[in-house]
């Protein structure tokens, strides 16, 4: 596929975007009418619209593709054993409450989106600021946002399966390749190269461009309107974060460890070093656990800004409910979509970018 | 950021971390190995063919030099040798013309004498003759004119008609 017909399906399927997510919106939005009377229109419009953000951006124990139509996916629990049920007996099919569900003598209920262990009757105990204090199980369910990371990795897979397959028989890039081969160019000749060295950049290049795809294709899938954003989940930017500072450590050389702890080498006596250090070194051993702290925060941060300013715009349509509201809107809609795509792309260059940084301090030899 | 650690999916960041590290290890076995493997042996092949073209261009250079010295020295052996012939062929016709002379000079006197000597030998020979022609016509007509006696009187008389004594 060539770049042109790429950047057409981009346009197309953005456009479905703005539309999906709008009729999804005002079909809400419709059931509100008929829900609500006269009191406080507004306000449980603002309400409901807060709450479909929210609801957006959470994780969920089944597939919706549009509004009311889902599948299940498998809930997996560790809790004295191990319980495996589809998410489709967490609700009632036609009420859409949570029922109970009793598994190997285990009764479990959903709660605010999450699974609380409770008894056969299913209560659930509040505290003042009515959070559950019922025991939560260990929960390794296939929820939306893993289903999407496992679909999303065989995507990857195949699809630069397919690219390398194709180098066998020509050595120029054919189909996607044609696409992908300057991103992996890019990222090698100006991430890896420029940050770690022409030296050492070769051992890090599987794990940054694993990386770098797999953010921009995930951020990508969660600009569908399937509410799949699985970089605006702290746990998965966190898991992200933890790869690179674990690859940092365990690849750090001894330059790397000595301008940990020494980092005034040889420049004065060690008598006049110790003070010092007393102040250095947890500072530099602070900066060690910021620097992936960060990678995740940005991550996650942008990709959560960019889906709750996106879903407060086509919000303010309802909120307002007049012609230039309704028409302003969906244009701006339409242009922070745009600046959503080029966000997608640049948050993960930046990942990879700073990741490929901290690998070079790492690799770094003395010099 | 409670809310931010009490919504933390343990489930998730399980799942997360074990389905990436997987996918890294399949990757790098499948794709990216063999992806950067292959453009890096293109990039090589490109960079030796241009270095080869490189080479070929300063070698087309230096033989183009040398060509031309090639060239510049022959022109210069041609030129001297288009002057030595010159001079050589200037000498033989100088030689050539100054032998000539003085071969037609010899044969001129030889000729010259000869034909002096011929002249001599056709002169006596026609003296001669002449002599003998002159004794014979002598002969003829002083047979004729002593033919008759009367002859013989009209010529004493006429010569002693000449004989005038006085």
């Amino acid at each position: 596929m060539s770049i042109k017909n790429i950047s057409k399906f981009t346009l197309i399927l953005f456009v479905f975007l703005s539309i999906n997510s709008f009729a999804n919106t005002n079909e809400t939005h419709e059931e509100n009418i008929e829900s609500t009377t006269i009191v406080d229109e507004k306000a449980s419009l603002k309400k409901e619209i807060k709450e479909t953000i929210d609801h957006h951006l959470m994780d969920s124990y089944d597939f919706a593709i549009t509004h009311g139509v889902s599948f299940p996916l498998p809930v997996i629990l560790i809790d004295g054993g191990l319980h495996i049920f589809s998410s489709s007996k967490l609700t009632n099919h036609d009420t859409h409450e949570p029922t109970i569900v009793e598994s190997n003598g285990n009764y479990y209920k959903l709660f605010h989106g999450k699974i609380y262990k409770t008894d056969a009757a299913g209560t659930i105990n509040l505290d003042e600021h009515h959070h559950a204090t019922n025991e939560k199980p260990f929960d390794i369910s296939i929820t939306k946002n893993v289903f999407t990371i496992i679909l999303m990795s065989l995507f990857l897979f195949f699809l630069f399966k397919g690219m390398a397959k194709k180098y066998k028989t020509n050595s120029l890039p054919k189909g996607a390749g044609r696409f992908l081969e300057p991103i992996v160019l890019f990222v090698r000749d100006e991430i890896a190269i420029p940050n770690i060295g022409e030296k050492h950049y070769k051992k890090y290049m599987n794990y940054l461009l694993t990386i770098f795809f797999f953010i921009w294709f995930l951020n990508l899938a969660g600009m569908t309107p399937f509410g799949i954003g699985v970089t605006n989940n702290i746990a998965v930017t966190f898991s992200l974060a933890m790869l690179t500072f674990l690859i940092t450590q365990f690849t750090g050389k001894k330059t790397y460890w000595l301008h940990l702890f020494d980092p005034l080498g040889h420049s004065m006596p060690w008598v006049a070093k110790i003070p010092l250090y007393l102040l250095l070194v947890p500072i530099e051993i602070l900066g060690l656990f910021v620097k992936p702290f960060s990678l995740m925060i940005r991550l996650y941060a942008n990709m959560t800004a960019g889906h709750v300013v996106l879903m407060s715009i086509i919000g303010l349509i309802f909120v307002f409910k007049n012609i230039i509201a309704s028409t302003a809107f969906p244009v701006l809609t339409l242009a922070l979509s745009a600046l959503e795509l080029l966000v997608a792309a640049l948050q993960a260059y930046i990942f990879t970018m700073l990741s490929a940084l901290y690998f070079g301090t790492a690799a770094e030899e003395h010099h | 950021m409670e809310k931010l650690i009490s919504d933390f999916s343990s489930g998730l960041f399980i799942w997360q971390t074990l389905v990436f590290v997987v996918l890294i290890f399949l990757l790098r076995k499948f794709a990216w190995k063999p992806i950067l493997n292959s453009v890096e042996s293109r990039e090589e092949g490109i960079k030796k063919a241009l270095e080869q073209a490189e080479e070929a261009k300063k070698e087309m250079a230096s033989l183009k030099s040398s060509n031309e010295a090639l060239l510049n020295q022959a022109r210069e052996e041609r030129d001297i040798m288009l002057k030595e012939a010159r001079d050589v062929k200037d000498k033989l016709i100088a030689d050539a013309k100054t032998t000539a002379n003085v071969e037609a000079e010899k044969i001129i006197a030889a000729a010259k004498e000869s034909i002096h000597h011929e002249k001599m030998a056709a002169i006596t020979e026609l003296k001669n003759e002449v002599a003998t022609l002159s004794i014979q016509i002598a002969e003829k007509i002083l047979k004729e004119e002593l033919a008759s006696a009367d002859k013989q009187k009209a010529i004493i008389d006429n010569v002693v008609n000449e004989i005038n004594l006085n």
